[in-house]
C-alpha cells in the first residue's frame, strides 16, 4: 500500500455534484436522534443515507471500506456518547476500530476526513443536522472521491482470504 | 436460497407527510425496475387496514416472499407490518423498511433530491431484503414482579394499580418517606381539595398493601438484563433506626442532645430547622425517624450520651447499621422519579436569595400549609405580615435563558396561591403573567373565580424586583418593575412579599438513572417516551415505562393518569408471562470458526464460550443481546447475525450506492460468503424474474 498524495487524486468538482455520505447509525442513539430530527423538522442537506445497525460496535471496518469502494464520498459512524452504550461499550469498540481505520484509508489514498465518528445521543436531533451539514460542507470542499487509486491499491493489498483490515 | 426472491415494494404517502416532499409514484416506478421486484405500489396510508390488506393480497396472489415498505421509521410501524406479514403466512422478518418520512420527507424541502434519496433507500432495502431469511421468534419468560422507581404520586399510583392486579411490586424511594412533591402542597387546583387528604390514604395503602415491598431511603444502583428479566441492585441507606421497631413516638427527637444550629429542613424548603434525628415530615410514611449522620454528634464527635437510645422504649436505634444492597428480579420497571423545581437563584433579576421576602411557590406551599413551619400563618422572614403581595409567573419557564418550555402547572399554581394568600392574609395580591394558560378541566372556571376574588392581574413579563425606592410609598418595600402590556405603561408596583412561581426542571441526576436504565431523554432533559401518541409511557427499552413529571411537566391529574397507563403496560407484560425477543442474536458457524477466541472478550454479556474438544466458540443465545460486536470482530467471518448479517449489510450498501462514483465496479470485501455473490448485481436478474 502506498499513500497517494491528495493533490494527485483531487479531481475537478463536476457541475451539480453532491457528495454521497453513508451513515452507519446505531439503533439506540444516533438513529433515534435522526428520527427526532425528522419529528422536529430540522431541515438539512440530503446527502446522508443512513444504514441502521444495532450498535456502532457492529460496524465492521469492511463495511466502511466497501462503502468507499462502492461510491461513497464519505462515511459517518453515529454512536452513543461514551458511557451511554446500550451494550455497555460497543461505542468504544467502534472508536478503537475508527482510529485504525482512519490510518488505513489514509494509506489507501483516501483523505481521513472522509471518515467520521460522532457521538450523538437520542435527544440530539440538532447534532444530527449539524454533523450532516458540516460533513457535507467538508466533502464539497474535498470533491468526489477518486476510487481509481483506492480500488487498485485495495486489490493489490487484499489477501485472498479477506482477512484484511480488522481493528 | 430455496425460493427465488419475489419482492413487493410499498411506498406510503402518509397522508401528505411523505408525498408532499417525495414523488411517491416515481419512487414506486423506480422500484419496479429493480431486481426481483414483482410489484411496486404506492398508497395513502400503508399502515391502515386497507394498506395492510394490499400487502397481504399481493403476498397471496403474486406469491411474494419478501416485502419492502417505504414509510416511517421502523421504530414506529415495523411491528405493524411484521404482524401483517405473519397473518398472511409470511415470516415477519422477510420485511425491510425504508425510512422515507423521518429521515427523508421531514428533513428535506427539495422534492427532486428527496425523491432521489427515497429511491436510493428503497433500492438499498430491496437489495437487502433479498437476503433476509425466515427467523424464529424466541419467547422469553416474563418475571411477574414489577419495580417502581419513585414514591411520589405517580409512583404510588402505579405501584397500587399493579399490586391491586395481584402482582408483586417493589417500590423504591430515595427519601425516607414516600409522598414526593405533592406531600408539600397545601391544596390542589382547581378544586382546592386538601392535598394530604387525597394523598395520605394512598400512602397508607402503599405501606400496608400485601403485594408491595416498600423501600425508602433507597436508590437503584444498577439494572441489567432485558424485558421480562431485569435484575436490579437497590442500595439502601442506613437510617440508623430499625424500621420494624420504631413507632414514630418522637421521644428520641425531644431527647436528642444536639446543641448546634438546627439543620435546614429540606421538606419545609429550609423554612424551619430540624435536629439530627428527625421524622421526614409530620405525615411521613413509614412513620419512622431517621438519623442524619452528617450532623448527629454520635458520628461528628465520635460519640455522645445517646439519650435517644435511652428513651426509646422499643430499642429501635441502631447506630451500627450500614448501607446494604438488595438484589431483585423483575419483569418490568416503571420510572416515576419526578421533577425538580426550577432553581430561582438562576433568575437573578427577581432577587431570590438576595431579598429575604422573595419566596418561591414551593416555599409558599409550606408557608400556607397548616402542617408547615408557621402552621399556615403567612409570616415573612422578617416577622411581618404582608399587606401587598406580587405573584410572578413563568419563573424559569418559557425563557430562552433557562427552560424554554411551558411548565404547564404554574399558571394554575399561581392562581391557587393567589386565592389562598388573598383568603389567609387579606393582602392586595398582584399577578404578573405573560399568557394565562388554564387549559385543563375546570381550570378556566377556577381562573374566573380568582378574577372575582378581587386579585389584580397585570399582563407583562417582570423586568426586575428591586428595593430601590423612588418615592416614600416605596420605602422599605420590594418594587416590581414591569411593562403592563394591556395599558402600554411601565409600572412600578411596591409589595411586601414576592412569590416566584417556579417551573419544572428535570431532576439534576436524571442523566445517571437514564444511563443505568438505558432510556433516552428528549432535548429538554426529561425522559423520552417511545412515541408521543402510540406509546406515550413506553421507552425505547422494552419493559421500561415512564410516568409523571420525569417524562415532562404535568399536573397531578395527568401524572396519575399516566401512572395508571404505565401500570397497565407492566401488568399486561406480567399477565401474558412471555415476551417475543427479536431474533437478532449471533451464532457461530462452526466450520468457519478457527477457535482464535477474539470474539470472547468483545462480548459485554459473557455470552460466548469456548468448547475445548472441538476448539470452537459458541454463543449462548439466551445471553446474546444482538449488538453484533463479535460479528464485526471475527477475523474469519464465522459469526452470523439475524437481521444484521454481513451479507445483508453489504447488500444494503450495494443497493444504496448503485450507480454512484466512477470506480464502483468491484467490492472491497473479500469475505462476503459465496452465497452473496449470487446477489443480483445487474438488472438482468430482475428482468429474468419478471
Amino acid at each position: 500500500m502506498t499513500a497517494v498524495s491528495s493533490a494527485a487524486k483531487r479531481q475537478p468538482v463536476p457541475e451539480g455534484w453532491t457528495p454521497r455520505i453513508v451513515a452507519f447509525f446505531c439503533h439506540w442513539c444516533a438513529y433515534s436522534a435522526a428520527d427526532l430530527a425528522g419529528v422536529d423538522r430540522r431541515t438539512h442537506c440530503s446527502d446522508l443515507r443512513v444504514i441502521r445497525v444495532m450498535c456502532s460496535g457492529r460496524v465492521d471496518p469492511q463495511f466502511v471500506l466497501d462503502a468507499f469502494a462502492k461510491g461513497a464520498d464519505g462515511v459517518l459512524i453515529g454512536a452513543c456518547h461514551p458511557g451511554d452504550c446500550h451494550y455497555v461499550d460497543g461505542n468504544s469498540k467502534a472508536l478503537r476500530r475508527f482510529v485504525l481505520l482512519r490510518r488505513t484509508i489514509e494509506a489507501l489514498g483516501i483523505e481521513p476526513e472522509r471518515l467520521r465518528l460522532e457521538g450523538i445521543s437520542a435527544s440530539e436531533a440538532e447534532r444530527v443536522r449539524a454533523v450532516a451539514e458540516a460533513m457535507s460542507e467538508r466533502l464539497r470542499a474535498l470533491g468526489p472521491l477518486s476510487r481509481r487509486a483506492f480500488v487498485s491499491s485495495a486489490e493489490t493489498a487484499s489477501d485472498p482470504n479477506g482477512e484484511g483490515a480488522h481493528g | 436460497m430455496a425460493d427465488a426472491p419475489r419482492i413487493g415494494v410499498y411506498v406510503c404517502h402518509c397522508g401528505a407527510n411523505i408525498s408532499a416532499t417525495v414523488d411517491v409514484a416515481a419512487v414506486a416506478a423506480d422500484a419496479e425496475s429493480l431486481p426481483n421486484v414483482v410489484a411496486a405500489r404506492h398508497y395513502t396510508y400503508m399502515c391502515s387496514d386497507a394498506g395492510l390488506a394490499l400487502v397481504q393480497a399481493d403476498i397471496r396472489e403474486l406469491g411474494l416472499n419478501r416485502v419492502v415498505v417505504a414509510a416511517c421509521s421502523p421504530h414506529l410501524h415495523e411491528p405493524t407490518f411484521r404482524r401483517a406479514l405473519a397473518s398472511a403466512g409470511l415470516n415477519p422478518h422477510l420485511l425491510q423498511m425504508a425510512n422515507i418520512r423521518e429521515q427523508d420527507a421531514w428533513i428535506h424541502t427539495d422534492r427532486e433530491s428527496a425523491t432521489r434519496k427515497a429511491c436510493d433507500l428503497v433500492r438499498a432495502a430491496v437489495h437487502r431484503v433479498a437476503l433476509h431469511t425466515p427467523l424464529d421468534i424466541r419467547k422469553a419468560a416474563v418475571r411477574p414482579d414489577v419495580l417502581v422507581i419513585g414514591g411520589g404520586i405517580a409512583g404510588m399510583h402505579a405501584a397500587l394499580t399493579v399490586a391491586n392486579a395481584g402482582k408483586h411490586v417493589y417500590l423504591v424511594e430515595r427519601e425516607f418517606s414516600i409522598g414526593g412533591q405533592m406531600a408539600r402542597y397545601d391544596k390542589t387546583f382547581p378544586t382546592l381539595d386538601c392535598s394530604l387528604c387525597i394523598q395520605a390514604p394512598k400512602m397508607t395503602a402503599v405501606r400496608t398493601h400485601e403485594n408491595i415491598t416498600l423501600w425508602t431511603g433507597s436508590e437503584v444502583e444498577e439494572v441489567y438484563g432485558h424485558v421480562g428479566d431485569y435484575r436490579a441492585r437497590i442500595r439502601r441507606r442506613a437510617r440508623y433506626v430499625d424500621e420494624n421497631l420504631c413507632v414514630g413516638c418522637l421521644q428520641c427527637v425531644d431527647a436528642c442532645c444536639y446543641d448546634g444550629d438546627l439543620i435546614p429542613d429540606a421538606f419545609n424548603m429550609g423554612l424551619s430547622g430540624r435536629k439530627p434525628i428527625y421524622l421526614p415530615f409530620a405525615h411521613a410514611v413509614p412513620t419512622v425517624v431517621a438519623v442524619d449522620p452528617g450532623s448527629c454528634l454520635n458520628f461528628t464527635r465520635g460519640g455522645c450520651d445517646r439519650p435517644c437510645t435511652d428513651v426509646c422504649g422499643r430499642d429501635a436505634l441502631d447506630f451500627d447499621q450500614t448501607p446494604w444492597v438488595e438484589e431483585i428480579e423483575v419483569g418490568s420497571i416503571v420510572v416515576a422519579t419526578g421533577f425538580e423545581p426550577f432553581d430561582a437563584r438562576k433568575a437573578t433579576e427577581y432577587g431570590y436569595g438576595i431579598y429575604p421576602n422573595v419566596y418561591t411557590s414551593m416555599e409558599v406551599e409550606r408557608l400556607i400549609n397548616a402542617s408547615g413551619p408557621t402552621a399556615g400563618e403567612v409570616i415573612l422572614r422578617d416577622g411581618t405580615r404582608p399587606q401587598a403581595i406580587g405573584v410572578i409567573y413563568c419563573v424559569g419557564s418559557r425563557d430562552e435563558r433557562y427552560n424554554p418550555w411551558c411548565s404547564r402547572v404554574c399558571c394554575m399554581t399561581a392562581l391557587k396561591l393567589s386565592h389562598l394568600l388573598c383568603e389567609r392574609t387579606g393582602a392586595e395580591v398582584y399577578n404578573f403573567y405573560i399568557d394565562m394558560r388554564a387549559a385543563g378541566k375546570g381550570q378556566e372556571e377556577f381562573y374566573q373565580r380568582v378574577l372575582n376574588d378581587g386579585v389584580q392581574f397585570v399582563r407583562g413579563k417582570v423586568a426586575e424586583v428591586c428595593d430601590w425606592a423612588l418615592d416614600p410609598s416605596e420605602e422599605g418595600k420590594l418594587v416590581i418593575r414591569v411593562e403592563d402590556t394591556m395599558t402600554g405603561y411601565v409600572r412600578r408596583v411596591p409589595v411586601d412579599m414576592v412569590v416566584l412561581t417556579v417551573g419544572m426542571s428535570p431532576r439534576s441526576d436524571s442523566d445517571e438513572l437514564r444511563r443505568t436504565l438505558n432510556v433516552g431523554c428528549s432535548g429538554d432533559g426529561f425522559y423520552r417516551e417511545r412515541h408521543a401518541k402510540l406509546a406515550p409511557v413506553g421507552t425505547l427499552t422494552d419493559g421500561i415505562f415512564i410516568a409523571g413529571c420525569c417524562q415532562g411537566p404535568k399536573d397531578i391529574s395527568d401524572s396519575v393518569s399516566q401512572a395508571g397507563s404505565a401500570a397497565a403496560e407492566a401488568i399486561a407484560l406480567s399477565v401474558k408471562g412471555s415476551y417475543d425477543l427479536d431474533p437478532i442474536t449471533a451464532r457461530v458457524v462452526a466450520e468457519s470458526c478457527s477457535g482464535c477466541r477474539v470474539c470472547m472478550p468483545l462480548c459485554p454479556f459473557g455470552a460466548i464460550g469456548y468448547a475445548e474438544p472441538g476448539g470452537k466458540c459458541e454463543i449462548n443465545a439466551a445471553l446474546c443481546t444482538g449488538c453484533g460486536a463479535c460479528v464485526a470482530g471475527c477475523p474469519s467471518g464465522a459469526i452470523r447475525q439475524g437481521m444484521f448479517d454481513d451479507a445483508q449489510v453489504f447488500a444494503e450498501l450495494s443497493g444504496l450506492l448503485l450507480g454512484a462514483g466512477s470506480g464502483s465496479s468491484g467490492s472491497a470485501s473479500g469475505r462476503v460468503p459465496p452465497a452473496v455473490s449470487l446477489q443480483p448485481s445487474a438488472e438482468a436478474t430482475g428482468s429474468a424474474l419478471r
